[in-house]
């Protein structure tokens, strides 16, 4: 009786009241319904207002807004693969070796996060723009970088390339390199390590990453608008198509090319979702078989 | 077992030499090129540049509207991941997802969403517009897409180091007689401080740079509504190279000074929690 009450004490200091609890609960869920979901409907609310027709019109049928889209399905997977590239050798060299300045250039991998991306597009101007210091080099063999395919896919893979390698370095980490040492003792080579070790057992990492640059790559803004030179039909990637619509108040275009980036906002979030929750499982069954005594 | 490592396992002058030869070219060459451009200018045109009284403007209202975002989103992040954290309630693993919608959302789109959200006839305009609130084309419009934009980095601070908090530190302070609030004020609250510093300097360093979502709902007023980034792209324009490149240094000292800052932070967060 006595210990009831005095559990039940207990429990009320560290366990908030319900009043408390509610009041919370709601708060927070009217701030993520404010900041999220409201702003998410509408976009999909302003882009079908005119009906399924209009919207599908405003996405096909306008030449420029369907070139734009052809760009950024281009642009993206070129960055994509090299921060794929980078990503890979940049996480193999920084979690599996100790040297000296390992932790200067782990700070300069997310410099990327911190430069404002209308600095890092202005920075590709002053190199390979008309008055910048390749230039007139550029223009004597007629190579084309900015207010071209090169400039976008040069100012996007810098704005994203720490995606993949933040994605990787705490995973490998984490697993240690106890299972690629014994495949070296077994006689594995580099390629063979990769193949069959190392990427099986961050292929998941390797795949949020993947999809995460690419959500970033498409959506790329500010460095891709000062590389681009915003040539509609020509350089106009989605999101400054986005923009310029809105210049030309055409907000039910600009909103319907809006909502397919969001769509692949939602869609990157469920693959993220679903993989954590794999990555969980995965986790829960091997405790568990290491706990029944079995070796993984 | 580091030097065993580097004997055992292949690959390490590669993948080395690789991830410096990748940066130098995308990152560090373009960097010392923009240094480079702005030292065309002498000390005293550098100055001019960077000291105009519009220049001066803009970087008071970067600074002062990514401060005030970030402590917004130090109040509202805190809400959110006590709440994830502690209750159990419908649909909680939704709202943890959707936590990281402003990450996986183009800035384009946010900015475009929130500025039609905003005016008169939008879906919050219509309320806030005749009780005299001007979200679009304001300030108060840049510190809500920056709030937008820097959400996620408090919350997902703030999450696991709630989540590792010992829950018998709060009974043992409810046993000596603590109340519930002496118990989150005293104990709680200083536990998780790092975390809540770090996650405000992260959102708040991410806004500093922030240009696609504000340049949709600011209007881009000079003196009023125009952030540095803008002012960089303004000055673009106007083939004022040089200006703009000189500008663009400010900006990206400003943004060193915060990354330096946020090192120094997790720095002393870690000696803190060991």
């Amino acid at each position: 009786m006595h210990d009831q009450q005095t559990s039940r004490g207990l429990r009320r200091a560290h366990e908030d009241p319900v009043w408390v609890r509610r009041t919370l609960i709601v708060g927070a869920v009217g701030t993520m319904a404010a900041l999220v979901g409201v702003p998410l409907v509408n976009v999909f609310v302003e882009a079908f207002a005119a009906g399924p027709g209009a919207y599908w019109d405003s996405l096909v049928n306008d030449p420029d807004t369907f070139h734009s889209i052809l760009l950024t399905l281009m642009v993206a997977p070129v960055a994509v693969g090299l921060n794929l590239v980078f990503g890979l050798a940049a996480a193999w060299a920084i979690a599996r070796f100790r040297f000296r300045g390992r932790a200067f250039l782990t700070a300069l991998i997310d410099l990327p996060f911190t430069v404002s991306p209308v600095v890092v597009g202005l920075f590709l101007l002053l190199l390979f723009g008309r008055q910048g210091f390749f230039g007139p080099w550029l223009q004597a063999h007629d190579v084309k970088i900015v207010f071209a395919f090169p400039g976008l896919v040069i100012a996007t893979a810098f704005v994203t390339f720490p995606v993949v390698a933040r994605e990787l370095i705490p995973v490998m980490e984490a697993l240690g390199a106890e299972e690629e040492i014994a495949a070296v003792s077994l006689g594995a080579r580099g390629w063979q390590l990769l193949r069959r070790i190392t990427l099986p057992n961050i292929k998941w990492a390797l795949l949020y990453g993947v999809i995460l640059s690419n959500a970033r790559a498409m959506g790329e803004f500010g460095a891709v608008f000062v590389v681009s030179g915003h040539i509609a039909g020509k350089t106009d990637t989605m999101p400054l198509r986005i923009e310029k619509l809105f210049q030309e108040y055409n907000l039910p275009g600009s909103f319907a090319v809006a909502s397919v980036l969001a769509m692949l906002a939602l869609v990157t979030l469920g693959v993220k979702t679903a993989l954590e929750w794999k990555t969980r499982r995965e986790l829960a069954e091997g405790k568990r078989l290491r706990a029944a005594g079995g070796e993984r | 077992m580091i030097d065993v490592n580097r004997r055992v396992l292949p690959g390490f002058g590669l993948s080395l030499g690789y991830t410096i030869f990748y940066m130098s070219l995308v990152v560090v060459v373009p960097i010392v090129a923009g240094i480079l451009k702005a030292a065309d200018l002498s000390l005293a045109d550098f100055w001019h540049a960077v000291s105009s009284e519009r220049a001066i403007a803009a970087y008071t209202l970067t600074v002062g509207a990514s401060l005030a975002s970030a402590l917004v989103n130090v109040v509202l992040g805190a809400l959110v991941a006590w709440v994830l954290v502690r209750y159990e309630f419908p649909l909680k693993g939704l709202l943890d997802s959707l936590v990281d919608f402003p990450f996986a959302l183009p800035t384009a789109v946010a900015g475009l969403v929130f500025s039609s959200l905003f005016v008169q006839n939008g879906w919050y305009g219509r309320f806030l517009v005749p009780l005299g609130i001007e979200g679009a084309y304001s300030r108060l419009g840049i510190v809500i897409v920056l709030v937008f934009i820097g959400f996620p980095f408090v919350v997902r601070t703030l999450q696991p180091v709630l989540e590792g908090l010992q829950r018998d530190v709060e009974e043992a302070a409810a046993c000596l007689g603590a109340s519930r609030l002496q118990t989150v004020v005293r104990v709680t609250l200083p536990a998780i401080l790092p975390a809540v510093i770090t996650g405000f300097a992260l959102a708040f360093a991410r806004s500093l740079g922030e240009y696609g979502s504000v340049v949709f709902i600011s209007g881009n007023m000079p003196f009023r509504t125009e952030i540095a980034p803008v002012l960089v792209v303004n000055r673009l324009e106007e083939f004022a190279y040089t200006e703009a490149a000189a500008i663009a240094i400010v900006l990206l000292t400003i943004s060193f000074a915060a990354l330096f800052l946020i090192n120094l932070l997790e720095r002393w967060m870690a000696r803190y929690h060991a």
